[in-house]
């Protein structure tokens, strides 16, 4: 057996026996973003969705001044109520979401044909109050163009004429592209999970042998310290790569769980997702697993290197946050840099463009030469003396 | 056998190995004596190729050190200062990892291990977690997976700190044993009696040289001291004393 090998294995064993590192690398890790997205995700959409479908409870004041209006709001969903004394200050305590008030000169101006004011009070700060708002403008709306369209055929004319631009609305979106906006975040999960994944190893290979004073006996035996380097990044990218593994898949189920149907949306994580975004991966867990066991190869200690790793941990996160707040058009040379080049990528499968073979191989090779670098760096400092003699 | 031949080992200004030559013989039990920080810890660890000497050789079993690391540590069994196991292997895991790092075979490790955990009387713990081991228990696990490849040449760097006195008997007992075998037994220690009571040779460290070098007996007729600690105390004792 090779060294490489042998102490990759080591390592695996020892790290898959400590129930911390098990519990927050192939479990907290992957499955915790996707829960807390279907929760809240099941939350929204099915206050949305209630909301959308039932009736809309509206307090009037006033409605005996207009009749038609209030009969014709019944029949677009609404259910009338009597209206608070004070709808300004029913509105302010939010006693009530919105009130419709019908002022006494209502009926005046109807009859002379002037514009007949209504009023509708609202607190546009309250989130919640938006959709019944939005909902009774539209009624309102309704109601007007109908009328408006009545008295123009009663006049002998065509009520087109009040309607010289008609705009028809060519969507270009699709299902899965509209779940796109909704999960920009995706791959920083995806990011994060490689990151989390390799956390634990990196630092218990490098910073918790020195530690535990072992780390001198074993460089003691014969074994090549570039394979001993090797076997610990195989093990860290082999915990790192088993947590992005989980995290897709998780995301794949809760994409099920989710009624994102009922929204126009489509969340399809299918095999050939799954496959492309690891290969796409793989390269970065490469390159974060060497980053990693380079930071934990300066620390003295185990929780030293803890603080240095939760510093680099936002270095990853940095290009995906920004992604998702600015939306840049990709040019070809960002998929060669590491961790845009996978959001992009990873962005664009999910929008069910697909990500064409030239840009895929940017990404990949660009990672690879990074994570080549990164790799070997850490093998120089793993060549020093001052790594092996503790503190 | 190990030679060491006027090794020098500097760390900025501070010198500490200047110029230490010896050389520790198979069958015989080499005793490196010294204060602490006198540089034998720095010594050994260029023996076994953890740090490269600035100036001087180093020869194994007549290979050098310098031209072939990985051969003069599958030649040496070595137990450094820093004794560190993993806590949550078993005894013998610990053992089989670096049974096969030397490269054995998982036959013949298997017969070294069961071999090492019968001469060091620990087959009740061998397949407990290390985890919560005694120092002793510690100790004993950290000499079994230093020789699981049956090592002509045996390095200890202060093999009894922090054992209890039935501890130290068997280890004591131990090194004869390996000495018995015919292998070149060479260890650390700043406790005259322990390498009064071991050693059939004596090397003296003091400020990072070889201060004296012989029998036990070599070194009181040198000293004229006809008690041992005192022949130490005027060996290392002062600089004055040295030049003579």
């Amino acid at each position: 057996m090779k060294p490489a090998w042998i102490v990759m294995l080591k390592e695996v064993r020892e790290n898959l026996r400590d129930r911390r590192t098990v519990l927050n690398t192939l479990i907290t890790g992957p499955l915790m973003a996707p829960l807390i997205f279907v929760l809240v995700f099941n939350t929204v959409v099915a206050r949305e969705l209630a909301k959308a479908e039932q009736p809309l409870p509206l307090p009037v004041v006033g409605a005996e001044r207009a009749p038609n209006l209030i009969a014709s709001l019944r029949a677009m969903g609404a259910v009338i109520e009597p209206g608070p004394a004070d709808p300004e200050r029913a509105v302010r305590e939010q006693d009530a979401d919105l009130v419709l008030r019908i002022p006494a000169s209502y009926a005046e101006s109807w009859r002379k044909g002037e514009p007949a004011q209504v009023e509708l009070v609202y607190d546009a700060s309250q989130r919640e109050t938006r959709g019944p708002v939005e909902r009774l403008q539209k009624m309102l709306e309704l109601y007007g163009q109908r009328t408006a369209a009545l008295r123009l055929v009663a006049r002998g004319i065509a009520p087109t004429v009040t309607h010289p631009v008609v705009v028809a609305e060519r969507d270009q979106s699709t299902p899965q592209s509209r779940a796109g906006i909704l999960f920009a975040m995706l791959p920083y999960f995806f990011v994060l999970g490689a990151f989390i994944g390799g956390m634990a190893l990196a630092i218990d290979t490098t910073a918790g042998e020195r530690e535990r004073q072992s780390l001198e006996p074993l460089l003691a035996n014969p074994a090549p310290r570039w394979q001993i380097l090797a076997g610990k990044l195989g093990a860290t990218s082999a915990f790192a790569t088993v947590t992005v593994l989980l995290s897709i898949l998780a995301f794949a189920v809760a994409g099920h769980l989710l009624p994102t149907e009922k929204i126009g949306m489509a969340l399809e994580l299918g095999p050939r997702f799954t496959a492309t975004t690891l290969l796409a991966m793989l390269p970065l867990v490469l390159l974060l697993a060497a980053l990693q066991t380079l930071v934990s190869a300066f620390a003295k200690s185990h929780r030293e290197a803890q603080t240095y790793l939760s510093l680099l941990m936002i270095v990853p996160a940095l290009p995906s946050i920004l992604l998702s707040i600015l939306p840049v058009k990709a040019q070809a040379w960002m998929y060669a840099i590491p961790v845009v080049g996978q959001n992009l990528a990873i962005t664009r499968l999910m929008r069910g463009d697909g990500v064409a073979a030239p840009a895929l191989a940017a990404c990949i090779a660009g990672s690879a030469v990074a994570a080549a670098i990164a790799i070997a760096v850490t093998a120089r400092i793993y060549r020093s003396e001052r790594l092996a003699v503790s503190a | 056998m190990i030679e060491l031949k006027d090794l020098h080992k500097a760390f900025g200004t501070v010198k500490a190995v200047d110029g230490v030559s010896f050389t520790a013989r198979d069958g015989e039990i080499t005793g490196l004596l010294g204060p602490n920080g006198a540089g034998k810890t720095t010594t050994l660890r260029m023996l076994y190729t953890l740090m490269k000497p600035d100036a001087g050789r180093v020869l194994v079993d007549g290979i050098d050190a310098a031209r072939d690391p990985v051969s003069v540590r599958r030649r040496l069994g070595v137990l450094p200062d820093a004794r560190g196991l993993y806590k949550r292997l078993t005894a013998r895991e610990n053992i089989a990892y670096f049974g096969r790092l030397q490269g054995l075979d998982e036959a013949a490790l298997r017969a070294r291990s069961d071999a090492l955990i019968a001469a060091l009387d620990m087959a009740d713990i061998a397949d407990r977690r290390t985890e919560g081991f005694s120092q002793g228990q510690r100790v004993k696990t950290a000499i079994a997976r230093a020789l699981v490849h049956d090592p002509r040449n045996i390095i200890l760097d202060e093999p009894t700190n922090g054992l209890d006195v039935m501890a130290t008997r068997a280890m004591r007992a131990f090194l004869r044993r390996l000495r018995d075998e015919g292998r070149c037994v060479l260890f650390s220690s700043h406790i005259m009696q322990e390498v009064a009571a071991l050693c059939d040779r004596i090397v003296v460290i003091a400020h990072g040289r070889v201060v004296a070098d012989g029998s036990a007996d070599a070194l009181r007729a040198q000293t004229g001291e006809a008690n041992l600690e005192d022949a130490f105390v005027k060996i290392i004792g002062s600089g004055e004393g040295l030049a003579a």
